[in-house]
C-alpha cells in the first residue's frame, strides 16, 4: 500500500480502570486511514476493555483518544457525531433478539436517516448479502448459528456506512472454516469500502492473514509494549512475550525451521 | 449389569532396605471402593525412623482412578514435609505422568478469594456503604427517567412504535384473564367476610357500600399492581437484564441510542398508560363479585345492589383509585427496568435481577398505599 496514510484514530495515554483495578495504563497507538489494525494480547491483558473505551462504552480515566483530531469523549455532542462514524461488532454478535435480521440491520438507518421504509429495506437486502445472509431478512437471531450472528453482526455494524469498523474477536467460538471466511470478508470490505478496520483478536491464524498494523498489550506491565505489522514484528522484534506470543510459545527458531 | 469380582483396595508395607519402605498395591482403586486409611502407612514411619526413601510395586493392582491419585498426592506431601523421597517408577505410567503435572505448578495461596468470615463490624460497615451505594444508583436512575421523558416532549427520544405497541398489550390486553379472576375472588371474598358481620345487624345491604367503596378506592388498584409486577415487572427486568448478558444494550450504546430511551421509556409510559385503565377493570370485577354474593346469598336484589353501590362509590374515591393506578403504573416499571438495567453479566444475575424487581415493586406499592391513604386523610377526601 503505496502513499502515506493520514491518521484516523489516536489514542494518547489512555489508561483503563475499573474502580481500583487498572486494566491497560498509558497506553499510546495512532491507526491509520485503511488501515486493518489489530488490539493482541494474552486472554485477560485488556484488549476487550482498549475497545470498549474507543467505541464509547467505558470512558478512560486519563488519556484521550482522537478520530480524525477531534477529542471523542470531549462532548456529548462530538462524540454523538463520532458514533455515528463506526461500527461495532461484538464477540457474541450482540444482535438484539426481539427483532428481526432485517430489523437489526435497519434500526441505525431508521434512528439517523430521512430513507423511505422501502429504501431502507434495499438496504438492508444488500448489506445482509455482503456477509453472505441474503434471504435471511425474516429470521430471529435464536434460529440462526452462532457463525451466522456473529456475519449479521457484521451486517448491522455496516449499515450507516461506518468510517471504521470493530470487530471484538470475530473468530471466536467459530471453526476453522468460517473464521477463515470472516477473515476473508473483512479483507474484502476493506479492500472495496477502504474502511479502517479495528480487530481484537488472539488469533495468530487471522493476525498474520488480515493485519497491516497492531498494538501488543502486556498484561504484566499494564500497557503496549509493541506496534507495528505482526508480520515485521514476528521479523524483527526482539522482545520475548512478543515473540512468544507471535510463535505460539514455539520461539523464532521454530517458526523458521 | 455385570459388577466386578470385589477386589478391595490394599496397600502391603515392606522393608526390602533398611533405608527404603516398599508400598505394594493390589485390587481395585476406584472411586467408590473403600480404601485404606493414610495412617496405616503413616503409623509404620515413625517406627522406623531411619526411612529415606518410599518405593512402589504395582503388579496386583486391576484398576486405578483419581481415588489412587489423591492418596499418593496425600503419601507425597506427608512423606516431602519428613524429607522422605518418593520414587515414582513403581507406579504405573499413567499415575505418575499425572501426579508430575499436578505438582508442576505450586498451588497458588493469594488466589484472592474473599474469607467467608468477616469481623461483624466490617460486615456492617460494608453493607451501609453498600446501602447508599443502591440508593444514590436509583436516584440517578429515576433522574435520568425523567431526563429521558424530557427528550420525549421535546421529540429528542426515540423508540420503535411497534415495540410501544407490543408493550401496550403486553402491559394491558394480556393481562386481562388474570386481573379478572383475582379481583372477582377478591370482591368475592370481602362480601363474605362483611356479610356475616353485618347480617347479625340486618344490615346486610351495605356490603353492597363495603365491596363498591374497598375496591374502587383501593383494593382494585392494589391487586393489580401486585399482579402486574410479578407479571410485567418481573418481565421488563428479565429482557432488560438478558440483554445486558447478550451486549445488547452496549450495542445500542456504541450506536448512540441510549438504552433508558429506547427500552426503559417506552415500558414505563405503556406501563403507565395501562395500569389506571386495568385498575377500573379490576374495580367493575370486584363489584361484580361482591354483586353475585349478594344476589345469591343476602336476598338483594340486582337493582337494590346497582343503586347502593352506585351512590356509595362517588367520583372521589374512583380518583382516588385511578391516581393508585398510575402511581402504582410508574412503581413498578421503574423496579422492574432499574433492576434490568444494572443486571450484572451471568445468568444468576438474570434470576437475581428478577427477584429483586419483584420485592422492590411489592413493598414499593405497600409504601405508596400507605402514603396516599394518609395524604388523603390529611386533606380529609
Amino acid at each position: 500500500m503505496a502513499g502515506k496514510k493520514e491518521p484516523h484514530i489516536v489514542v494518547k495515554n489512555m489508561t483503563l480502570a475499573y474502580g481500583d483495578h487498572v486494566v491497560q495504563q498509558n497506553v499510546s497507538f495512532t491507526v491509520n486511514q485503511g488501515d486493518v489494525f489489530i488490539i493482541m494480547g494474552g486472554s485477560g491483558c485488556g484488549k476487550s476493555t482498549i475497545m470498549r473505551g474507543l467505541t464509547g462504552l467505558k470512558p478512560p480515566s486519563t488519556g484521550e483518544i482522537l478520530y480524525n483530531g477531534v477529542d471523542f469523549y470531549g462532548s456529548d455532542e462530538f462524540g454523538d457525531r463520532i458514533r455515528r462514524s463506526f461500527g461495532v461488532m461484538f464477540q457474541s454478535g450482540a444482535l438484539w433478539s426481539s427483532m428481526t435480521l432485517a430489523e437489526n440491520v435497519a434500526l441505525p438507518l431508521e434512528q439517523y436517516t430521512d430513507l423511505k421504509p422501502d429504501q431502507i429495506r434495499k438496504i438492508v437486502s444488500l448489506k445482509l448479502s455482503l456477509v453472505g445472509l441474503g434471504g435471511f431478512e425474516d429470521y430471529y437471531p435464536s434460529q440462526i448459528s452462532g457463525g451466522m450472528c456473529k456475519r449479521a453482526g457484521v451486517a448491522r455494524a455496516m449499515a450507516m456506512d461506518p468510517e471504521v469498523l470493530f470487530f471484538d474477536e470475530p473468530s471466536a467460538g467459530l471453526d476453522p472454516v468460517s473464521a477463515r471466511l470472516l477473515d476473508d470478508l473483512i479483507l474484502q470490505l476493506q479492500d472495496s469500502l477502504k474502511t479502517t478496520m479495528v480487530v481484537v483478536t488472539h488469533e495468530l491464524a487471522s493476525i498474520f492473514a488480515i493485519a497491516s498494523n497492531s498494538v501488543f498489550l502486556d498484561p504484566e506491565t499494564k500497557t503496549a509494549i509493541a506496534h507495528g505489522d505482526p508480520k515485521k514484528l514476528l521479523a524483527e522484534s526482539n522482545d520475548p512475550k512478543v515473540i512468544n506470543f507471535l510463535t505460539r510459545g514455539q520461539g523464532k527458531e521454530a517458526v523458521h525451521a | 449389569m455385570k459388577t466386578e469380582p470385589a477386589q478391595t483396595a490394599a496397600v502391603a508395607i515392606e522393608h526390602p532396605f533398611p533405608d527404603t519402605l516398599l508400598l505394594r498395591f493390589s485390587g481395585n482403586w476406584r472411586i467408590g471402593s473403600r480404601i485404606p486409611s493414610l495412617d496405616e502407612v503413616g503409623r509404620q514411619l515413625p517406627a522406623d525412623g531411619g526411612v529415606k526413601k518410599i518405593t512402589f510395586e504395582t503388579a496386583g493392582l486391576t484398576g486405578w482412578d483419581s481415588e489412587l491419585l489423591v492418596f499418593l498426592t496425600d503419601l507425597k506431601r506427608q512423606l516431602t514435609d519428613q524429607w522422605i523421597e518418593v520414587d515414582p517408577t513403581g507406579l504405573p505410567e499413567g499415575v505418575s505422568k499425572l501426579m508430575a503435572i499436578a505438582s508442576a505448578v505450586p498451588e497458588k495461596t493469594d488466589t484472592g478469594g474473599e474469607s467467608p468470615h468477616k469481623p461483624f463490624l466490617t460486615r456492617v460497615g460494608e453493607d451501609t456503604t453498600a446501602f447508599f451505594q443502591t440508593v444514590t444508583e436509583m436516584l440517578a436512575f429515576i433522574g435520568d427517567a425523567v431526563l429521558s421523558f424530557i427528550r420525549l416532549l421535546t421529540g429528542k427520544a426515540r423508540f420503535r412504535r411497534v415495540d410501544f405497541v407490543a408493550l401496550l398489550r403486553e402491559c394491558g390486553a394480556d393481562a386481562l384473564p388474570i386481573v379478572s379472576m383475582i379481583s372477582l375472588l377478591v370482591g368475592l371474598i370481602l362480601a363474605f367476610v362483611g356479610a356475616i358481620q353485618l347480617m347479625m345487624f340486618g344490615a346486610q345491604l351495605y356490603v353492597a357500600d363495603l365491596v363498591g367503596i374497598a375496591m374502587v378506592r383501593v383494593l382494585g388498584a392494589v391487586m393489580t399492581g401486585i399482579i402486574m409486577t410479578g407479571r410485567t415487572g418481573a418481565a421488563f427486568a428479565a429482557q432488560l437484564g438478558t440483554m445486558q448478558v447478550n451486549e445488547e444494550l452496549d450495542a445500542l450504546e456504541t450506536l448512540g441510542i441510549a438504552p433508558m430511551d429506547f427500552l426503559v421509556l417506552p415500558r414505563m409510559l405503556a406501563l403507565t398508560v395501562m395500569m389506571p385503565l386495568l385498575c377500573l377493570y379490576a374495580d367493575l370485577m370486584g363489584i361484580l363479585g361482591g354483586l353475585v354474593v349478594g344476589v345469591s346469598m343476602l336476598d338483594i336484589s340486582l337493582a337494590e345492589y346497582y343503586v347502593e353501590t352506585k351512590n356509595a362509590i362517588g367520583m372521589t374515591n374512583l380518583w382516588i383509585g385511578l391516581f393508585h393506578g398510575v402511581v402504582f403504573g410508574v412503581l413498578v416499571s421503574l423496579s422492574g427496568c432499574l433492576r434490568g438495567i444494572q443486571c450484572g453479566r451471568s445468568a444468576s444475575a438474570v434470576g437475581e435481577a428478577t427477584t429483586s424487581a419483584v420485592v422492590t415493586g411489592i413493598v414499593s406499592i405497600v409504601v405508596a398505599t400507605a402514603l396516599i391513604t394518609l395524604l388523603c386523610n390529611i386533606i380529609g377526601i
